[in-house]
């Protein structure tokens, strides 16, 4: 939970309370522009843990999410990024209604639907769905392919009449590029990348308006990547979605995000537009994450500051006060001990018209560069790859419906 | 040369046929130097090094072809024992996942140790201190009072430092990394590669690190070799890679892949999937997936030509790749 206040029933944006001039500054307003789709407002999960059998004690818990606030707007993707422990993957969860919060809302079009249930539940879940991370064990082996899209139906067959679904199916295998024909075909005939269009068709099949993409391709490999990644941007566009694009990749996130959120330890440290993120952060942590990611350039090397944090993420069934990174943090004073920082517009930046004005908990933010610039890099002696410039990826790139279409399936 | 792999062909016998994982592979790498192997999954970096370090399995591999020399003597010639001095001695391995690869009912310093009871023949006492000396050369705290722990007992960064220590113990000339950092967050693993770049630097060993990451291996290789379906399709130094790949699969990759520094419109996507080793493509395995690909490309297998003195392409249309930037 926020530390002052803000609770479950303040319905103002998490800054606003906070800071009244911070308000009309928009920065909890979505850019991509609209109502928001999806509050998300002091998110808590908190698994306990016990001692004894019979009698049951409970001495502490896994703060695992603890106190989570954002907005997805519509046709928005909202990229969330961590180390593994952060709880990214819980929020996935509980947005998808697999794992109850223990605290907070979330407001899908103004309605909290954590207290739902029945009818309006459903209705609602139809309209949120999930991409999982694992293609391998995310598909029923003993289902056929028509089956593990089609179930879905069986839950709402509202949205497609029991004799048009086998239709509505190829539609959904012709989409995401694979072979209409395949559909009697098992999992395991497929390849990764294939199986994991499978899961992506299965999330686009009641036609929602939320995808909760939870690690979608972290487990491909680099030449099959790419063509997954293609084809969610061609969906949003299509379909119109609002995505929720959780993985651990920051350059993938950069690619595919709006905006993006940085959580450590159960909380979300700063959170803005891509370019705010990546070109101006502020928080320490995103620095260091920044920092720490390696550059397919080798000419970087020389250039790059890295900030290489010492020791590991603390356990979330055991928090430290105050900010929960002083303990590895090279700015940490007395002051971190004692304070929780608000994810807030820092004060430096309040006035200021730059993109470092962005939410970021920290009390000592300040801006600093860690990606290297493109301009530093054209520096005389500096030296980047061309083949990365010029720039036939568009139109003249090979269309990524084409690539499964063949779908050669291995083995 | 440290070592020199020279046309090594490995193949698996499974039900369905023989699958071909290593098809003629050719690499060496000094002392002190850092070969970067960069390939998806399939493509036969492992079982390359896993036949390099004598642990491959066997069956169902078999090790069809080819030299691999090391310090000028045929290791394939040894017999088991002599290759188990050089191993761990003179040649030492570090894997991915450092939980699966640790013994779980020994503490860490008993497994330390042991190195230095069976090649060294020190007491159990002696063996000890070592292992302290060691877990804090990789900067594990309070060394002296967790050589007691066991694996579970360390984080994911931490273990894969006892993996490093462990490579290390014999001080060998040569060290073979298969993915070590991949299964590490990135803040973690750019404690650990600092780490083991600057051992690297200290005792001035060869240093082989099998990848598929394109931003690691620009962070530390020297040279680069990359595979596709048990092949070697390119080799160069680090840079000239980067800024002009001479095979189009390496060209693809790098173009696929989104930076940090960059908010990409639509990615570049090498079309197709890795090939099958059962049914590797006749000719050049990539004509299926590559932009280039014409009539000779389905029939010939392309030699590995010479671009210049440091750089390999196994490509007929190397030229064009170069020059069509």
């Amino acid at each position: 939970m926020r530390a002052e206040g803000a609770g479950p029933e303040d319905t103002g944006g998490a800054g606003s309370t906070l800071l009244p001039e911070a308000g009309e500054a928009g920065r909890t307003a979505p850019h991509a522009g609209g109502e928001p789709i999806l509050e998300v407002r002091g998110l808590v999960k908190h698994y306990p843990l016990t001692r004894g059998i019979l009698f049951k004690k409970q001495i502490g818990a896994v703060k695992a999410v603890d106190g989570v606030d954002f907005d997805l707007a519509a046709g928005e993707t909202l990229g969330i990024v961590g180390e593994s422990g952060c709880g990214k993957s819980t929020v996935a969860r509980m947005l998808v209604h697999l794992e109850p919060p223990t605290g907070g809302v979330i407001r899908y079009k103004g309605e909290d639907v954590t207290k739902l249930s029945g009818r309006a539940l459903k209705a609602v879940r139809r309209n949120i769905q999930m991409v999982f991370q694992d293609p391998y064990t995310s598909l029923n082996p003993r289902m056929t392919v028509g089956d593990i899209i089609g179930e879905p139906y069986e839950i709402h067959p509202e949205v497609a009449p029991k004799g048009s679904r086998r239709q509505k199916v190829q539609d959904l295998l012709d989409v995401v590029g694979l072979n209409p024909e395949y559909i009697n075909r098992y999992p395991h005939q497929f390849s990764g990348g294939q199986r994991q269009r499978i899961g992506i068709a299965r999330g686009l099949a009641l036609n929602p308006e939320i995808i909760v993409a939870d690690e979608p391709v972290s487990a491909l490999d680099v030449s099959v990547q790419a063509q997954v990644v293609n084809l969610l941007d061609r969906l949003q566009t299509e379909f119109d979605l609002s995505f929720l694009f959780i993985a651990h990749d920051l350059s993938i996130v950069r690619h595919i995000s709006d905006r993006v959120g940085v959580m450590y330890l159960g909380r979300i440290v700063e959170i803005g537009t891509d370019e705010e993120i990546y070109d101006h952060p502020t928080h320490p942590y995103t620095q260091a994450l920044l920092s720490a990611v390696p550059v397919p350039d080798p000419t970087a090397r020389e250039h790059r500051e890295r900030i290489i944090l010492h020791g590991d993420v603390p356990s979330p069934a055991n928090i430290p006060s105050g900010c929960r990174f002083r303990t590895r943090c090279w700015k940490a004073q007395e002051r971190c001990e004692l304070e929780v920082p608000l994810l807030a517009v820092p004060a430096v930046f309040r006035e200021a018209d730059t993109p470092a004005r962005h939410d970021s908990a920290c009390h000592f933010a300040e801006e600093k560069q860690v990606v290297p610039q493109e301009d530093l890099r054209e520096q005389p002696g500096a030296r980047r790859p061309p083949a990365l410039r010029e720039e036939d990826g568009g139109p003249g790139g090979p269309e990524p419906g084409a690539t499964g279409g063949p779908g050669d399936k291995q083995g | 040369m440290l070592l020199e792999v020279r046309d090594l062909h490995v193949e698996f016998h499974t039900r369905d046929g023989v699958a071909k994982a290593v098809n003629g592979v050719n690499y060496s790498v000094a002392e002190g130097e850092t070969l970067a192997v960069l390939g998806e999954s399939g493509s036969g970096k492992s079982v390359t090094a896993q036949a390099v370090m004598g642990i491959l399995d066997t069956p169902p591999g078999r090790i069809s072809g080819g030299e691999i020399l090391f310090q000028g003597h045929d290791l394939l010639k040894l017999k088991p024992e002599q290759r188990r001095r050089i191993r761990g001695q003179e040649m030492a391995m570090i894997f991915q996942d450092a939980l699966s690869s640790l013994n779980p009912v020994l503490s860490v310093g008993e497994q330390l140790g042991e190195m230095f009871v069976v090649h060294r023949g020190m007491s159990r006492g002696d063996a000890k201190a070592k292992a302290i000396e060691l877990m804090d050369r990789v900067r594990i705290p309070a060394a002296r009072e967790r050589v007691g722990n066991f694996p579970h007992q360390f984080s994911g960064g931490m273990r894969q430092r006892i993996m490093i220590a462990m490579a290390l113990a014999l001080e060998p000339d040569l060290i073979i990394a298969d993915e070590p950092t991949t299964a590490l967050d990135v803040t973690v693993q750019a404690q650990v590669m600092e780490l083991l770049a600057e051992l690297q630097r200290e005792l001035n060993m060869g240093l082989i690190l099998i990848t598929h990451d394109l931003g690691v291996v620009a962070d530390v290789a020297d040279r680069i070799a990359v595979m596709y379906a048990g092949r070697i399709v390119e080799t160069a130094p680090v840079h000239e890679i980067y800024e002009a790949p001479a095979h189009p699969y390496t060209k693809g990759l790098l173009r696929s892949i989104p930076r940090l520094d960059q908010k990409g419109q639509e990615l570049y996507a090498i079309k197709g999937l890795p090939p099958n080793l059962l049914h590797i493509p006749p000719g050049c395995a990539f004509h299926p997936r590559c932009p280039m690909a014409q009539a000779v490309c389905r029939t010939d297998v392309p030699p590995l030509h010479t671009v210049d003195e440091e750089r390999r392409s196994a490509c007929h249309f190397w030229k064009e790749t170069l020059d069509a930037r």
